[in-house]
Parts: C-alpha cells; structure tokens; sequence
C-alpha cells in the first residue's frame, strides 16, 4: 500500500461514487440507466466496508465478507431488476420511466 | 257416629251418572247418529237406575246396623290440604243423605224414563240426557258430600246444570235470559253461602279445631258458641243466617225466589227434576244437614221461620192469578218451599225433611202431568186455552188429581202427613203467626190447585181445533212414570202417621240419629198436648175444604164470578197477585237499572276519560320521539357526517402526492433522508 494513502481518501472516493450513483438514478429516465447508478451506489458502499475494515485492527475481515455478500445480492438484484425491466418493455414497448405513470394514485 | 263404617260402593252412586254424562257429551252426538235415540235413552236412564240399585243395597245395608251406627263412609282421596284445612274427597252416607240420594235417584230416575218419551223429537236429545246424568251427578255430591267445600262444589254443579237446562233451547231469547236470571240470582246466595263457610272456619280455626268436615263440625260446634262473630252478631247466628241465605237463593225463598216461575222456560221434565223435587230441596237438606249449627241459633230459626211462612203465603197467592200452568206449579213450588222452612225454623226437622220427600213424589208427578197436557196440546202452556182434557187424558187426569189432592193435605195422601205435621209444629212450637201464615196458604194453595185441575181438565176444550184433533194420551214411559208418581203421592205419606192416629213413625225413626243435637231455642218452649191435634187437623181440613167450594163455584159450576172477584176493592190485590208483587219490577229498578246505569256511566268514563288519558299520552309520545328524531338527524348524523366528509376531503389531497412517477418517489425519499439528517445535526448541536 502507498504511504500517505489514509482512510479519508476512501471515504471520500466513496462519497463521490455514491452521489454520482445518486444523480445517475434521480436523472435518467432509462430504466437500464436507473439500475446502473444503483449498481454505482452498491460498490460506493463496498468501498466504505473494506476501507473502514482495513483501518480497523480489530474487525478482522467482516468489511471484506460483506462486500462480498453485497456483490452477490447486486447480481441478484440485477437480474430481477432486469427481468422487471424487460416485462415492462413488452408490456409497454418502451423502458421509460416518466411515460410510465400507471403506479400513479 | 265417631266410627263410620267404610264402604268403597257408595263411589259408585256418584260415578255412574257422572259417567252417563261423559258418554253423552263426548261420544252423544256420533251414538245418536250411529245407534239411534235408544241408545242415549239406555245410557242416559241405565246410570240413574244403576244409582237407585246401588242405593237400595246401601239402604238394606243400613238397616242391618244399629240405628245409632248408621254412618257410611268412602274416602277416596286427599283433595287438599292447606295450612290447616284439611279435606278429602269422601262421600258420607247417614240416613239423611241416604233418603235424598233415594229421592234423587229414585225420582230422578223416573223423570229420565220420562224425558225419553217427551223429548224424543228434540235434536239435541244426546246434549239434554248429558246435562241430566250431570246434574244428577252434582246433586248427589251435593248430599253424599263429607264437607262443607265438597257439598259447596255439589251446590254450584246443581246451579250451572239448572242454567243450562233452563236455557236448554237456547234459540229463543227468553229462554237464555231466564237461565242468566237464575244463575245470577244464585249467585248471591252462593256469595252468602261461601262468606259463612269463611267465618265457619276461621271461628274453629280460633278454638283449634279447623275443619269443614261435617261430622266433626258437629262434635266441635259447641266451642264456637261464646265466638263474639261479626256484625253485631255471634258468630253461630252469622254462620247460620248466612248459610240461610245461600240457601234462599237455591231453594228460592223470599227475597230471592224470583229466578224460579221464570225457570219454567226449561223443558218440563227439568222443571220436575230440578226445580221441584231436588235441586231446590238443596237448602232444605243443608239447614238440615247442619242441624246442630241451626239450633244453636234461635234468632236465625226465627228468621228462618218467618221467611218459610211469609213466602209459603206469598207465593200461593201469587199462584191464584197465574195462567201459564207450569207457573202455577212454580209458585206452589215456591210456597211448599217456605212449608219446609217453617217446619226448620221452628225446629221440625223431620217434619222439613218428610214434606221435602212427598212434595218430590207429589210435585214430580204435578209437573210431569202437566208436561203431559202440554205434549198433548203441541206446546200450549196457557190454561186458558185448554179445558176438558178429563176423557181424552184419563191417565195424566187421575195422577193428576191424586198429586193435586197430596199437595192440598187431603188425607190420607202423602201431602197430609207432611204438611199437617208442618202446620201442628208451627202451632205447638212457634208463635202464632206463623201458624196462622201456614194455614192461610194451606187454603190458597187447595184454592189454587183446584183452579188449574178445573181450568185444565174441566169444562169445554178451549183450544183450536187442531189441537183438539191431536189429543192424545201420554205414551207409555210418560203414563208408567205418572203411574208411579201418583201411586207414591197417595201412599208416599204412609211412612210417618199422624200422633193422634198412631205411633207408627219409621221415618222418624230412620233420620232420629241425624236430628240428634238438643233443639234448645226459645220457640220450643212449651209442646202442645197430642191430644189438641186431632182439633188442629180437622180445622185444617175446614181450611182446605174452604179453599175447595171456593174453587169449584168460581171454576166448575161457575155459581160464583170469578171476574167480579177480581175486581174486588178496585182490583188492587187481583193486579198485584198477577204482577207478583211487583218484585220483578222492584228488582229491575232497585237493581238492574242502576247496574245497567253504572256500566253506561263506566263505559262512557273508560271511552272519554281513561281512552282520553292514553291518547294524550301516545300523542305526548309521538310529539318527543319526533324532537328526538331531529336532534338525532342533525347534531348526531352531523357529527359523523363531518367526520366522514372531513376525511373524504384530506384523502382527496393527499392523493396527488402518490405521482406514479418512480423519480419523484425517489426524490422524495432524498428529501427525508437529507431532512432527518439535518435535523439530526440540529439536535446534536
């Protein structure tokens, strides 16, 4: 590891990664897009798990674990967000979000 | 007397004619239609002649004991038992009550026969012998009973049988109202009756020994002597003026005898059966039965005594104007009577209780004679409109006759052994007067009698013309049963002679144990030599010969006017026999009339004022639920109204907020989590 690299620099690569998964989720209109700045938003969090348990001598490995669970639960969640997004395709012939106003009370 | 004999039979007595009545109105109607007539007849006459058969064996069963031993008793059940009244239903049997269960049967019987013949034609002739066995059956509970109640049961039994058979044909109006008069008239004796059953018992109850049995009544009687009683009077007298009472109403004394001449709208054979020789006899037998009580009690003896002789005078000559030929014999009905209760007011009981027999043989036998003219004649019950009947009807004349000179005390007919005996007993035991009133009758009666045998078989036939073409004499159970009436009317008397003929008294005899307790009142005070009877007897007899020539020269050889008689000072006494006295009339204005006048008053006052009262109320009602009603639609409904509309209004808001659009939910959930967060730092800081 490079000296002077702290866990700040972590905590705030992870800061910029979540609000750019952020933006990308409240801005796009695609729903493919959407699922792809959550994706952003899971790995900002995985980055702040192994980070802070790297800097942390006593939690072990526990960050690391996590971050692996969290992949896993991402792959599922992408493909039964894909799924979901595929039926609405065939159900509406497109995958915008904004046209899609069904939900609406 | 304190061990009777038990005897299980004497049930039967009783229970055969209440049987009769339960095959004749239950299965009647069907065995009339099926079987005919002839089998009612069996049915209805077979339980009464059962009865007489069976009471024959009791009789010959007594007369095996020892006179002092004469007391039968069948105790069939416990009835009741409150607090301290205890009573069985028992039947009680001594030589009273075996005499009037003999009448009752043995008379009753005959009138059964009798009625098979007169009432063939009626189509209710099943529902007729179905109130007869009743009755029958009524009346002997009434003498067989061993108590007060049970005889009370009897005693009420007769009173509705009597009502319904007086009302027997019920299609005609008059008929009804003459049995509703009878029963209401009744039913104050009944009230007076019940009220001295009352004091009876509560006296005993205070000396400690509550009882209502008869028996032992007359062992315990004594103890009550020195109750204070009420009214103003001892207790003894109470008990016994009152049971006087009930007994006016049932024997049809003075003042209630009035429900009786109007009784005669029942067919004839009830008029004999019932209101001549046992129903009516009822308050003689219960004065008698309870003897011991009476004669306990002078000063009711004296009423009892007065009332007797004022009404045996009273109503023979009320009898003398009467045209309507059973009313005649109502009224002879009405003053025998009052010879019976003579006799028991001045302490002859077995006097009483003699004339009670041979007016049952000699009044039956009048009564059914009559119903025989008047079976003859198609219904005519006027005697002016008959006459001559002599040779068309020579069975019915001469039974007639024979009655006829019974009830007028010729001797040796049944009628002067009694009814002499009745007037020498007033004599040498009671005060004059009422000697005086008895023999007066005695000539109004052979007055009135010869009147109505003259008017009737007499003379020209006065009737039409068809009538006169369908005489014919009475069939044979109606002419049997005359037969015998009269048979007994002439030798009935035979039982009990004249003391200044003979000793030879086995009635006397018979009943002595019945008559057992002192008669200590003051009209007894002194007995009249036998010898002065002869003297009395022949005087009687120049009384009725009087009342003979009197009736054969108006009636027969017409050598004196009876019109002009009646027209006697103005006509008064003639318009009052004939108007009775106006009793009726007194009755309807003193009683009737302001009884109708108040359930006019009551019903006028229940329609405007008590009605009134309760539309008030149900409009008062009405008035507050429909307050209620409005405050319920516009202050309650309101509320919930509001509550309703208030949440319909915000749902309707806050729905805009659920967009649909995915981003804006998204933005949303940013907005909270930036907003917690600030608010967070605000709170740390």
């Amino acid at each position: 590891m490079p000296a002077g690299l702290t866990l700040n620099h972590f905590v705030i690569l992870s800061l910029a990664l979540f609000l750019l998964g952020s933006i990308c989720v409240l801005t796009r209109r695609n729903a493919i897009g959407i699922l792809l700045g959550i994706e952003l938003i899971l790995n900002a969090a995985n980055i702040n798990y192994v980070a802070f348990a790297f800097f942390n001598p006593a939690a072990h490995y526990d960050g690391q674990v996590f971050a692996i669970f969290v992949i896993m639960l991402a792959a599922a969640e992408a493909v039964i967000g894909l799924a979901i997004v595929l039926a609405i395709y065939n159900h509406l012939r497109t995958i915008d979000v904004a046209a899609n106003e069904t939900l609406k009370g | 007397m304190l061990n009777p004999l038990p005897v299980a039979f004497i049930r039967w007595i009783v229970v055969l004619p209440l049987l009769g009545a339960a095959i004749n109105f239950l299965a009647g109607a069907a065995l009339q239609k099926r079987f005919g007539r002839t089998a009612i007849s069996l049915v209805g006459c077979g339980v009464v002649v059962g009865s007489f058969v069976i009471a024959v064996g009791a009789l010959a069963g007594m007369l095996q004991l020892a006179p002092a031993q004469r007391f039968m008793l069948d105790d069939l059940w416990r009835w009741f038992d409150v607090g301290p009244l205890r009573l069985d239903i028992a039947l009680w049997l001594d030589p009273l009550s075996m005499l009037m269960v003999l009448i009752v049967t043995g008379v009753g019987g005959l009138i059964h026969i009798y009625s098979t013949a007169y009432m063939h034609d009626d189509p209710a002739y099943w529902r007729f012998f179905g109130w007869l066995n009743l009755f029958t059956f009524a009346m002997l509970t009434l003498v067989l009973a061993d108590n007060l109640w049970l005889m009370f049961v009897g005693w009420e039994g007769v009173g509705l049988c009597s009502f319904a058979l007086i009302g027997f044909w019920y299609r005609e109006r008059s008929n009804t109202n003459a049995g509703n008069k009878a029963f209401i008239v009744n039913r104050v004796g009944d009230w007076a009756f019940v009220i001295a059953l009352y004091a009876l018992f509560s006296g005993l109850r205070a000396v400690g020994h509550p009882t209502l049995v008869i028996r032992e009544l007359a062992r315990y009687a004594p103890l009550i002597a020195d109750h204070p009683g009420y009214l103003g009077m001892s207790l003894v007298t109470f008990v016994t003026l009152f049971l006087f009472l009930g007994a006016t109403g049932k024997s049809a004394q003075i003042p209630l005898h009035v429900w009786l001449p109007d009784a005669m709208a029942g067919p004839t054979p009830v008029s004999a059966l019932i209101h001549a020789a046992t129903m009516v006899t009822a308050g003689i037998y219960m004065v008698s039965r309870l003897n011991f009580l009476f004669s306990m009690a002078p000063a009711t003896l004296e009423v009892i005594a007065l009332v007797g002789a004022a009404t045996a005078l009273f109503a023979a000559t009320i009898g003398i104007t009467q045209t309507d030929i059973k009313r005649v014999l109502a009224y002879s009905t009405i003053s025998q009577l009052g010879y019976m209760f003579a006799a028991l007011g001045v302490g002859a009981y077995d006097f009483a209780v003699f004339h009670l027999m041979t007016h049952a043989f000699f009044k039956a036998c009048l009564f059914l004679g009559a119903g025989s003219v008047i079976h003859a004649l198609g219904g005519e019950q006027d005697m002016r409109r008959m006459g001559g009947l002599r040779e068309r009807l020579p069975i019915t004349f001469w039974t007639f006759l024979a009655a006829t000179l019974a009830l007028c005390g010729v001797p040796p007919f049944a009628g002067f052994m009694s009814k002499d005996g009745i007037i020498w007993a007033a004599f040498s035991r009671g005060p004059l007067f009422i000697w005086a009133l008895l023999l007066t009758g005695a000539g109004v009666t052979v007055f009135y009698m010869f009147r109505q045998v003259y008017m009737t078989f007499f003379g020209d036939f006065r009737g039409t013309h068809e009538q006169e073409h369908h005489l014919h004499e009475a069939p044979w159970p109606m002419a049997s049963v005359l037969v015998i009436l009269g048979t007994l009317s002439v030798v009935g008397g035979f039982v009990m002679l004249p003391k200044f003929v003979s000793d030879f008294a086995p009635f006397a005899r018979f009943l002595d144990p019945v008559f057992t307790a002192p008669a200590t009142h003051s009209l007894m005070a002194t007995e009249f030599h036998a010898h002065l009877e002869v003297y009395f007897a022949l005087l009687a007899l120049a009384v009725v010969a009087v009342g003979w020539i009197l009736a054969d020269a108006c009636y027969r050889t017409g050598s004196l006017d009876a019109a002009s008689l009646s027209g006697f000072a103005d006509g008064i006494f003639y318009r009052l026999s004939l108007n009775k006295y106006y009793v009726d009339e007194l009755y309807d204005r003193a009683v009737v009339r302001p009884y109708l006048f108040a359930t006019r008053a009551l019903a006028w006052f229940d329609l405007r004022i008590i009605d009134g009262i309760v539309n008030l109320a149900a409009t008062l009602t009405v008035f507050a639920s429909w307050l209620s009603g409005l405050l319920d639609r516009y202050v309650v409904d309101g509320l919930v109204n509001l509550a309703a509309d208030a949440t319909l209004a915000a749902g309707g808001r806050l729905r805009r907020v659920q967009t649909g659009s995915v981003n804006a939910y998204l933005y949303g959930i940013l907005a909270a989590v930036m907003l917690i967060l600030v608010i967070r730092a605000m709170v740390r800081a």
